[in-house]
């Protein structure tokens, strides 16, 4: 997204709060930040909203900021919207991209469930957007100074109300899914845990990885680690194989980015073969040992 | 215990929905019915209500009139009272102006929890409670999954990508509840006969104290410019197993080399 601001023109920063972050401060500036604001503080260091909202509004007094842009997550989300409670700002979320237009910035945004492309605009600034994950790639830039500048956050009592008890642990061995190519991902049409075997067959065939919906991993079938959808990961891979998976909208946003999505389920009316590349209905259970086997066979 | 859920009328689940190109707003002629996310929300205070042994539960909306329909099928679950923003000057309202309007409607019930569903149906925003607790100036907590009060405070249990974040809070405090906090009940027979005598309240901006200029399009600060048709996915192919279905996927990621 750091790319993509650049590319607007104007001056771009990046933002970064928490504790002990700074040497992440770097990192902005590849991508595309010329000055990185950064607010390293105790208070900080819980991923909750509202002391978020207070640092980056008072970023946006100070600084004169006019656009403040994120990247979709249930934590940007809260920040995003209070924010623009706070500065009286209009917020457009569920974009897909932005563009200069005349002086103003005009944002593309996916709406009804994808079917209809709604062009948005920000009639005062500041303005906030709230972009869909994967909306862009990253871009290094060629080697410029970042400056980084830090600042002392004031924060308001009851943006301190809210304490974090205990903080999810991301578990994650080997590779995150969120990095891997391929993907063949199951839900509940898979019928047990054990046939998740088959899905490790077949993404070790593809040198893929294994990834899975809410459903199947409240049931305990798989771990939290490889949840794609709405509270799980957003990931867009080259190839996605959707494997006894409905395809409700929850699923959906985790996974819509991919650049081919191939459903193998057995209900032909599942929503997901409505934004399938390639949608086969039948059985799974035969279909995707077969599938392993001829991959096999075509590598050798 | 005084307990206030955010609810809202959405278009029918089998509607299928589309932006009006005149108004540029969603078309709402057909069938409503209350956000199934909602439902949780509405639930979810009753379970406190019922555990609580005593206390009120009011659902709070904006809408047109006949938003009130839904608002009943919240009374024919249990809830106790039900408040309308019906004003035609809130048409159109964004998050900003949305959230102006429902915070001086809450402000007016003083409630000590507010609540939220998930997200609503038709604008994929899932953000409204943000915005309403800044406004109100409360802790916040998202994506609940799991809620208990003890006292004076909340935990909550929330719903990350990461996994489960364990949230403490003081009342009064605005929590959104996930889809997954419960299963909402289904109204009795008699729930639903009782609903219609249940106090129903429609106030307008000005019983609000919210000036015209603060609501709607006006006080909206973002606007929709145009629409158009989402970029062609490229072909969709759908086939039916005859057995060769494996051979057909290979040939289809072969012909995208993807393998």
């Amino acid at each position: 997204m750091l790319g993509k601001a650049a590319s607007l023109g104007g001056d771009v920063a990046g933002v970064l709060l928490g504790s002990g972050v700074e040497g992440l401060a770097h990192q902005a500036g590849i991508y595309g930040a010329a000055t990185v604001y950064v607010a390293d503080d105790a208070r900080l260091e819980a991923p909750l909203p509202q002391p978020r909202v207070d640092a980056i509004a008072q970023l946006v007094g100070e600084q004169g900021i006019e656009t403040v842009l994120f990247a979709q997550s249930i934590l940007a989300a809260d920040i995003a919207a209070g924010l623009a409670a706070r500065l009286d700002a209009g917020l457009n979320w569920q974009l897909t991209d932005i563009a200069a237009d005349s002086g103003t910035l005009v944002g593309k945004q996916s709406a009804l469930g994808d079917s209809v492309v709604v062009d948005v605009g920000w009639k005062t600034t500041p303005r906030i957007g709230l972009f869909r994950s994967g909306a862009f790639d990253p871009v290094e830039r060629a080697t410029g100074q970042t400056q980084i500048q830090t600042f002392e956050p004031e924060l308001q009592e009851f943006s301190l109300a809210a304490e974090m008890v205990e903080q999810a642990h991301a578990e994650e061995s080997g590779p995150s899914i969120e990095d891997a190519n391929v993907i063949v991902a199951g839900g509940r049409g898979l019928g047990e845990p054990e046939k998740f075997g088959l899905l490790e067959e077949l993404a070790k065939a593809l040198g893929g990885a294994v990834a899975a919906t809410r459903a199947v991993v409240d049931a305990g079938w798989y771990p939290y680690s490889t949840q794609v959808g709405q509270t799980g990961k957003s990931v867009s891979p080259t190839l996605y194989i959707a494997c006894g998976i409905s395809g409700a909208i929850q699923h959906k946003v985790g996974m819509q980015s991919s650049k081919t999505i191939v459903a193998i389920n057995k209900d032909p009316n599942a929503p997901i073969f409505e934004f399938a590349d390639l949608g086969v209905v039948g059985d799974l259970h035969a279909i995707v040992p077969k599938l392993t086997e001829l991959v096999r066979a075509r590598k050798s | 215990m005084k307990i206030a859920v955010c609810v809202k009328e959405v278009p029918d689940a089998t509607a299928h929905k589309r932006i009006d190109p005149g108004t540029k707003r969603l078309d709402r002629s057909g069938e409503g019915a209350l956000n199934a996310f909602d439902a949780n929300a509405v639930e979810e205070a009753l379970r406190l209500k019922d555990a609580t042994g005593d206390g009120e539960v009011v659902v709070v909306s904006m809408g047109p009139e006949r938003a009130l329909n839904s608002l009943r099928k919240a009374l024919a679950m249990g809830a106790d009272r039900a408040v309308l923003v019906a004003d035609a000057a809130a048409a159109g309202s964004d998050l900003l102006a949305t959230s102006l309007t429902l915070a001086k409607a809450l402000e007016r019930e003083q409630p000590d929890l507010v609540l939220f569903g998930q997200q609503s149906s038709d604008s994929d925003g899932a953000v409204l409670w943000a915005a309403v607790a800044e406004r109100l100036r409360r802790p916040v907590i998202s994506q609940v999954a799991e809620l208990t009060l003890e006292g004076g405070s909340l935990t909550g249990k929330r719903q990350t990508e990461f996994g489960y974040d364990t949230i403490r809070a003081p009342l009064p405090a605005v929590v959104a509840v996930a889809d997954s906090i419960n299963e909402p009940r289904y109204p009795s027979l008699k729930g639903i006969m009782g609903a219609k005598s249940k106090p129903q309240e429609t106030v307008s901006l000005a019983d609000l104290g919210v000036d015209a200029g603060q609501a709607g399009e006006q006080g909206s600060r973002t606007e929709v410019l145009a629409l158009s048709d989402p970029p062609p996915r490229g072909e969709i192919r759908k086939l039916e197993d005859d057995g060769t279905a494996a051979e057909q996927i290979v040939a289809f990621l072969a012909d995208k080399r993807l393998i």
